[in-house]
């Protein structure tokens, strides 16, 4: 092999990395750090302090967008699964994340709102958590996998009713769990500088990646995705895959629940994880994977989430009010998803041949 | 054939078979609406059987019907706008902050209206139509960007106290004939705010628009089967271009008739407003893939959202959960009644197909 052709391969791999949906994501987040970097270079800082019951832990603002970052990320995943299978988005996941988060504290508190220990294990009121939101999914999916409706229409449903479901739960009443121990899962473990939250994203991530990795849970969803047709003859089931992954976005729905109410060990019915929705079906979107069903990247899904919240935090930073943020993000992912628009990539494409061909004819001439 | 029943039809045979899906989910809705109503004249009594009752409805439904009749067209035509709600709300502050701290006037408030709302639908439309970007994503941005830029624009929720405006916000419409005496045997005038007048008048334009225009059928033509339409030489672009557009404008003048019914600017003003009109135009008989639906189902779909929920708050249920679930319990209802219909329509179809070549 020449050197020309090793050159023209290594350039050809190059383009198709560039070209890779990956890349979207990473540029943004590229551009987000350049700008950080040029604003404020102690934005980056991380240090090891002490909290208040004296335990080490991580501060600074790249260990806050790891934490905050991390019920989103865990969003994404479910999120993507869903948008690749059934070719729409569940905007019921905020209101889901209450009836869970509500699922959790009634079982963990039982009758008095106030308790001064916990009636069950965490880790049952986790299960019957996962549960609540296991069952939101399924009654979605049933809707969208068995009556054919658009997903984002079955999802309304649960948009409108499941923060009032929540309330139903606890009688409207706001328990408050004082137990420290219910703390950990939304703030620091003791002994661990690392927030749980995103050690619990972490071990959704690796489980996410062994099923893509070992079982056929992707490519299935894929093939539903680009055509449910051809997947039916091939001896798939369409409608038992689409009720799986809204399953599973409900099982990711039960751990965003823990985590939530987890931070605040209570719940506020009408703000918890409110336009969550919308942030995750951004995430999936700034991914780059197409929001209308078939391919898509995981990793691309989970670091769109990061990037949201990398944005949110340098909007933060930047000392603007938090009820305005979404001004500025609205700008920022218009500006994002018109750069990564097939239309205007194609028209830079061949605006950028034209100059090419120009030079060349004048470089000869 | 069931998506673009409307465009040419060949009668399949079977229950149901003479109308097209358009016209049979409205009728749905309104005969839903009819025996619901007459379900709280004859079983709750007094309150409901004035015709007051009804207008109250419309009076704060006013500008949802706007809202709706906005987003019906866009989704006649297979996209979504889910930036209405704030669009609202970025109205109804930027006016009340032009009455109250910049001495404006009534007529300069309504043309900021209709200003937003048409920058919105021409940024909205261009970016949908013609950079191909989906519809979901650049209206969630529209709605993101509507609703900081209401904190921006003014933090703080107040009443405007502008005198002009109050009186425009006080006019009431009487309605004749449709009054109903009290007590004592005197008689009480039915009236209507502006907004009512204002939505029927939209509702009665588009119905006629949308079913005598050669405009109007584009729209069912392009949300029915883009492909189809475009090698009819239907300008696909352009259609939906102008139903984004046309979507942005009625979400300013709705914005403005919320304002006149609420007479205040606050950032949290028509907060899921966007939500209520998706569902209103859904029980109405729209559907959100695209090429079929109606106004006139969609202000029934409004009328009947609001209705379930003053049946649910004098039937005694009047712990603040029961009117979300009950109105998300009825949504379900209708979109299981719509499936199952649209099946069923299929089937019928297919199997009268099948019996024609066999």
């Amino acid at each position: 092999m020449s050197a020309k052709q090793t050159r023209s391969s290594a350039r050809t791999v190059f383009a198709g990395l560039l070209r890779h949906q990956i890349m979207i994501p990473i540029a943004a987040l590229l551009l987000l750090t350049l700008f950080n970097l040029i604003l404020d270079r102690s934005f980056f800082s991380v240090t090891l302090a002490h909290n208040a019951s004296g335990d080490p832990v991580l501060q600074g603002n790249l260990i806050s967008i790891l934490d905050n970052g991390s019920e989103l990320a865990i969003l994404a995943i479910g999120m993507t699964l869903v948008t690749a299978a059934s070719g729409g988005q569940d905007i019921s996941v905020g209101a889901c994340i209450a009836v869970s988060g509500s699922a959790i504290l009634r079982v963990l508190c039982g009758t008095d709102p106030h308790p001064e220990t916990m009636q069950t294990s965490i880790f049952a009121a986790f299960l019957v958590g996962c549960f609540a939101a296991m069952m939101c999914g399924a009654f979605n999916g049933a809707l969208v996998a068995f009556f054919r409706l658009q997903p984002m229409v079955a999802t309304l449903i649960l948009f409108t009713a499941g923060r009032s479901i929540a309330a139903w739960f606890n009688n409207n009443q706001l328990p408050f769990i004082s137990d420290p121990s219910f703390g950990y899962y939304g703030g620091y473990i003791p002994g661990i500088p690392i927030p749980t939250p995103a050690l619990i994203a972490l071990i959704c991530f690796i489980v996410i990646w062994a099923a893509l990795k070992f079982t056929n849970l992707g490519l299935y969803v894929q093939s539903v995705g680009i055509n449910e047709k051809t997947s039916r003859l091939n001896g798939l089931n369409p409608a038992l895959i689409k009720l799986a992954v809204y399953i599973i976005l409900g099982l990711c729905v039960g751990v965003c629940g823990l985590i939530k109410v987890s931070r605040n060990s209570t719940i506020n019915y009408s703000v918890i994880a409110k336009d969550i929705e919308m942030d995750a079906i951004l995430a999936v979107a700034l991914g780059g994977n197409a929001l209308s069903g078939g391919k898509f990247s995981m990793s691309a899904s989970i670091l769109g989430a990061y990037v949201l919240q990398f944005l949110t935090t340098t909007l933060y930073k930047m000392e603007i009010q938090s009820t305005a943020i979404s001004a500025y993000k609205a700008v920022v992912v218009i500006i994002l998803v018109v750069c990564s628009a097939p239309a205007v990539r194609e028209k830079a494409s061949r605006l950028m041949n034209k100059l090419r061909m120009r030079r060349q004819s004048g470089s000869t001439a | 054939m069931s998506k673009t029943g409307t465009l040419t039809r060949k009668k399949p045979f079977g229950l149901l078979g003479n109308l097209s899906d358009t016209n049979l989910l409205t009728s749905i809705t309104v005969i839903v609406f009819v025996i619901m109503y007459l379900f709280a004249i004859f079983g709750l009594g007094e309150g409901f059987s004035k015709p007051q009752t009804l207008f109250n409805i419309m009076n704060a439904n006013a500008a949802l019907i706007i809202l709706s009749c906005g987003l019906t067209l866009v989704m006649i035509s297979g996209g979504i706008d889910i930036s209405v709600g704030g669009v609202t709300a970025l109205v109804s502050m930027c006016c009340a902050v032009h009455l109250d701290y910049h001495d404006g006037n009534v007529f300069t408030a309504m043309l900021i209206a209709l200003g937003i709302g048409l920058a919105f639908g021409l940024v909205q439309g261009y970016l949908i139509a013609y950079l191909e970007i989906q519809p979901f994503i650049v209206t969630l941005a529209g709605m993101f960007f509507a609703r900081g830029l209401t904190t921006i624009v003014h933090t703080q929720p107040f009443n405007v106290e502008h005198a002009g405006f109050k009186a425009l916000k006080d006019t009431r419409i009487p309605v004749p004939g449709l009054g109903s005496y009290n007590r004592h045997g005197a008689y009480i005038g039915a009236h209507v705010e502006i907004g009512v007048i204002v939505a029927l008048l939209i509702v009665a334009l588009m119905f006629f628009a949308l079913k005598w225009t050669k405009q109007g059928r584009n729209f069912y033509a392009v949300g029915g089967n883009r492909q189809s339409a475009l090698m009819l030489g239907v300008n696909v672009r352009r259609t939906t271009f102008t139903a984004h557009l046309l979507c942005g404008l009625l979400a300013g003048i709705g914005g403005f008739v919320y304002f006149m019914h609420v007479g205040s600017g606050s950032p949290s003003h028509a907060s899921g407003e966007e939500m209520n009109a998706i569902a209103s135009s859904i029980i109405g008989g729209t559907m959100l893939t695209g090429g079929v639906g109606n106004v006139i189902g969609t202000l029934f779909g409004v009328l009947s959202l609001s209705l379930i929920k003053s049946i649910v708050s004098s039937i005694g249920l009047d712990q603040a959960w029961w009117k979300d679930i009950t109105v998300a319990a009825m949504l379900c209802l209708f979109l299981i009644i719509q499936s199952i219909i649209v099946a069923y329509r299929k089937r019928v179809n297919l199997s009268s197909a099948a019996k024609k070549s066999g």
